[in-house]
């Protein structure tokens, strides 16, 4: 307190001294006076460092709470998830190995193979599928289409999201799935019908988040590219693209991060068997396609039921693998 | 306008954590509120006799939810909701205390196979039937029908309608791996739409033109059949509650059990009456005739 | 002249692309609606669903999709702005900001279902919230925070460093510079990310079947008082929306015209999502230019 006192005295000599030391006289100070300089106004935070306070408390408590949300949510399935490890004590390096899925026979018949198989399969061939046409589509509206063309296309992939996936389901059902029969044999259903189903559906986000990827590219790259006498798609390809790569990487993310989570779209055209997919047209079954068919069947605290957490882990744990992946091949695009 | 954003944001905070203090206090109150939750078969049922039953009860709330039978099993062990439905019995769930429930028996519901159109089979018999979900079986010409692949449809693991049919066709026999699915309804369209199919479906689904029925020892799955227990593929509806339950609960379950229901809902639903079963049939499958 | 032909390929590469989406997109909308649109009349939006006879309609799930959608909204928004802030403006470059980026990327692609699993148990199950609007409304907050999050932090990362220079110059705070520049700025890639969103809590099932629920409990439209159970404001009743509804009719529904019933509620998802669309985007124009010196 003393040491405040003190240095409210000190200030105040300081203002004091500033005044004097003028060479050219300030009107409003001599107006105050150094007297009346107010030295509580000063020592205060400012109105400006209060708004900084609030707004960065503001921020900060929306940022903890999705923290919150988010060890709550890997909490909560790794707690049901790792049951089956500890409490049913199936074998860790057989769950991921085993091809023999049935938890309800026993801890030996938990085998998840095929469906990690699948999972990645169905969400690497549907990225793959996607990529190349959403960055088509990203550099037809932010390179070549006018800008209302550009418009309409923007507004017609937005609404595919809107489309609920058990609509896209019973497309895939009553179209794609008769037309793989047709062409390939076999009875349709597997993981070439899912890659369709998938690819229609990740597109409007691997798109909309690559067209925010080049919007953001500045544009005085461009027309120093055009200045040196480069092609339109010299350009694109030497410099939008390179510049955008980390962003329409993380598009990509995002766009596989849909595809795995993927249900009831996929449980449809899937087939749903548990098997290890010997091709592209056989039956198989996805994580997510076990534990949504599977989940209202099994009781609470059993080992079935243990099982589908585990699978959530997993796809929690791929989910990660996936990310740490691309933020690689992104950090080495960037150098 | 700029203003008002941090304001806004802070009011929208305070409004939501508001509504959710109150409206978690006020939650735990009302006694005229019943859950019933369980079998999706049964869903139907309950949500239609729930809405006749709150038109001669105004005071009553009754919400019906599907979520399958393990989870509605599950549920009412927990004491989470008032009834928990399912096809199965309690006995045969695993990780389910069946002695802390009563069990109401409600309706009877008929299982059926059915077959693509293509196949030319409208006949099996139960040993067929059961080679073909075990396997051994596996081109529709080994049982009388065209030279076309069988592709089994075989339906989720530890749903009732499958645990009824393992039971009563396969017995101790392993199934074979198959594709499988869980509702009825995708069933009946990828059945109708894939050369070769064959799967099991609810009685009630089973009306449709674009499936073929099958009949089992050329005897037809209809209701005469069922209730003397010739066709042997049916199922009950069963509704559970845990320890005594409360009033609304109890009239709930004498309206579901009363002749109105019975005699009209029911069998317009393609379920059928539990008084018109002239069989009674138990946990381990064994049949007593009344 | 090589480069010239590369220019030619790539371009009719890109155009063969787009025409190709273009195909499938028309062909995938078409058939909606075509199928659907027919079968929509007045009846349909005005009167309950019905559980086994045919001629019900989807006045209830239209209005429950419609007030989900908005409490989810009101609730998602408001957190995912500040979030956002934070993550672009606030936060330091370093590890921590790092894990939690990558934590939301990785929560966004739950499947919804544990999402709903996970709402179930503890809100509707622990919290005795019951199935309900409430329950639903924060089982698909989950569900969309992270996708919103990152889009909206995407979009104010996408500001341009010189509109905030120009904002501390004027001796702004970094907060009022934010609110008064950045935000507006960016503004229309927030509407976006809320628009694309809301498409997604519109046509999400999985997470509600556990949480909104899955029934016809009935509901008046002319009992106002937000505590009765009948009341169509109650957050609290359980409620089914139109992707539910179009997921239970064509997967347990025995009603003999589930087909149209399914064709009809998928169009008009479709309308809704268009008309939702349209007017987010009238009205964040008009914020846009009353907000910020741009003229559009």
């Amino acid at each position: 307190m003393n040491l405040e006192n003190n240095n409210k005295e000190n200030l105040k000599d300081v203002v004091n001294q500033a005044l004097e030391d003028q060479t050219i006289k300030h009107v409003k100070l001599n107006k105050i006076g150094p007297d009346k300089a107010n030295v509580d106004k000063l020592t205060k935070p400012s109105k400006e460092t209060r708004q900084e306070y609030w707004g960065k408390g503001l921020t900060a408590a929306a940022i903890l709470l999705i923290i919150i949300l988010v060890v709550s949510i890997i909490g909560f399935i790794a707690i049901h998830g790792l049951a089956t490890f500890t409490q049913n004590h199936v074998n860790p390096w057989k769950f991921l190995t085993s091809s023999d899925w049935d938890p309800g026979a026993g801890k030996n018949f938990v085998g998840a193979a095929p469906m990690i198989v699948t999972s990645f399969a169905v969400t690497l061939f549907s990225a793959i599928v996607a990529t190349p046409f959403a960055i088509a589509i990203a550099l037809f509206m932010t390179e070549y289409a006018s800008k209302r063309g550009s418009k309409y296309l923007q507004f017609v992939v937005e609404l595919l999201v809107g489309i609920p996936s058990v609509v896209y389901g019973f497309l895939g059902l009553t179209i794609v799935v008769p037309f793989i029969r047709n062409i390939f044999g076999g009875t349709g259903f597997g993981i070439l019908a899912a890659t369709l189903v998938l690819f229609v559906m990740v597109l409007p986000t691997i798109t909309s988040l690559t067209v925010d990827a080049l919007k953001a590219v500045p544009d005085h790259y461009r027309k120093a590219s055009l200045a040196l006498g480069a092609t339109h798609w010299q350009t694109i390809y030497r410099v939008v693209l390179r510049v955008a790569t980390p962003r329409i990487l993380t598009a990509v993310i995002f766009g596989m991060a849909r595809a795995f989570g993927e249900a009831l779209a996929v449980q449809m055209v899937i087939g749903n068997a548990v098997l290890m997919p010997s091709n592209l047209i056989s039956p198989s079954a996805t994580l997510t396609s076990q534990l949504t068919s599977q989940m209202g069947n099994t009781v609470m605290g059993t080992l079935p039921n243990n099982a589908l957490w585990s699978l959530a882990l997993l796809l929690l744990i791929m989910a990660l693998f996936f990310n740490f992946l691309v933020r690689l091949i992104g950090r080495k695009g960037e150098k | 306008m700029r203003r008002l954003n941090s304001k806004k944001i802070s009011f929208l905070f305070i409004a939501f954590f508001l509504i959710t203090t109150f409206t978690t206090a006020c939650s735990n109150s009302s006694a005229n509120k019943v859950t019933v939750m369980g079998s999706s078969a049964m869903q139907v049922l309950a949500e239609q006799a729930g809405n006749d039953f709150h038109k001669d009860h105004p005071d009553s709330n009754i919400i019906v939810q599907g979520g399958g039978s393990g989870t509605g099993l599950s549920q009412v062990q927990a004491g989470a909701v008032e009834i928990g439905t399912s096809d199965v019995f309690a006995e045969n769930q695993k990780g389910i205390d069946a002695s802390k429930l009563k069990d109401y028996k409600i309706a009877v519901v008929g299982i059926i196979p059915i077959v693509n159109k293509g196949t030319g089979v409208k006949d099996l018999s139960t040993k067929q039937l059961a080679d073909i979900f075990t396997g051994k079986i596996t081109n529709w010409k080994q049982v009388g029908g065209k030279n076309l692949p069988i592709t089994v449809i075989n339906r989720s693991k530890g749903s009732g309608t499958r645990s009824t049919f393992e039971g009563l066709i396969l017995g101790k026999q392993k199934p074979m791996k198959a594709q499988e699915q869980d509702s009825n309804g995708t069933v009946r369209k990828i059945v109708s739409s894939t050369p070769g199919t064959i799967s099991y479906i609810s009685a009630p689904y089973a009306k449709d033109s674009n499936i073929q029925k099958l009949s089992l020892n050329g005897i037809k799955p209809n209701e005469q059949n069922i209730t003397t227990n010739k066709w042997q593929l049916w199922s009950y509806e069963h509704a559970y509650v845990k320890g005594k339950p409360n009033k609304m609960t109890k009239e709930f379950l004498n309206y579901l059990l009363s002749k109105k229901v019975q005699n009209n809902l029911i069998p317009q639903l393609g379920y059928i009456s539990i008084n018109a079963m002239k069989v009674t049939r138990d946990s381990n499958n064994q049949v007593i005739n009344n | 002249m090589h480069a010239k032909t590369a220019n030619k390929i790539a371009t009719a590469t890109i155009y063969t692309l787009v025409g190709i989406v273009v195909i499938i997109l028309i062909g995938i909308l078409g058939n909606i609606l075509v199928s659907g649109v027919p079968h929509l009349s007045w009846h349909f939006l005005t009167s309950e669903a019905s559980s086994f006879q045919a001629g019900g309609g989807v006045r209830d799930q239209l209005w429950n999709s419609l007030y989900l959608l908005i409490i989810t909204l009101v609730i998602s928004i408001p957190v995912a702005i500040g979030a956002a802030i934070y993550l672009s403006e606030y936060a330091a470059d370093n590890w921590l900001t790092g894990l939690i980026k990558t934590t939301i990327e990785i929560l966004s692609s739950l499947p919804s279902i544990v999402v709903g699993l996970f709402g179930y148990l503890l809100f509707v199950v622990q919290f005795h919230f019951g199935f309900s609007i409430l329950a639903g409304a924060l089982a698909l907050t989950f569900f969309n925070l992270p996708t919103l999050t990152s889009n909206i932090q995407q979009a104010l990362e996408g500001v341009p460093q010189t509109q905030r220079d120009a904002g501390l110059a004027l001796g702004l705070s970094n907060w009022k510079t934010i609110r008064g520049i950045v935000l507006p700025a960016a503004l229309p890639g927030i509407l976006t990310g809320v628009i694309l969103s809301a498409g997604r809590i519109f046509g999400e099932a999985a997470a509600l079947i556990y949480t909104a629920g899955q029934s016809g409990s009935i509901i008046s439209f002319t009992n106002w008082n937000p505590f009765s159970p009948t009341s169509f404001l109650n957050v609290m009743r359980p409620a089914e929306t139109l992707a539910v509804h179009i997921w239970r009719v064509n997967t347990e529904g025995i009603i003999p015209d589930a087909n149209m019933v399914s064709a009809a509620t998928g169009a008009l998802l479709i309308i809704v999502v268009i008309l939702f669309n349209l007017g987010a985007r009238i009205l964040g124009n008009h914020l846009y230019s009353k907000m910020t010196a741009a003229k559009s």
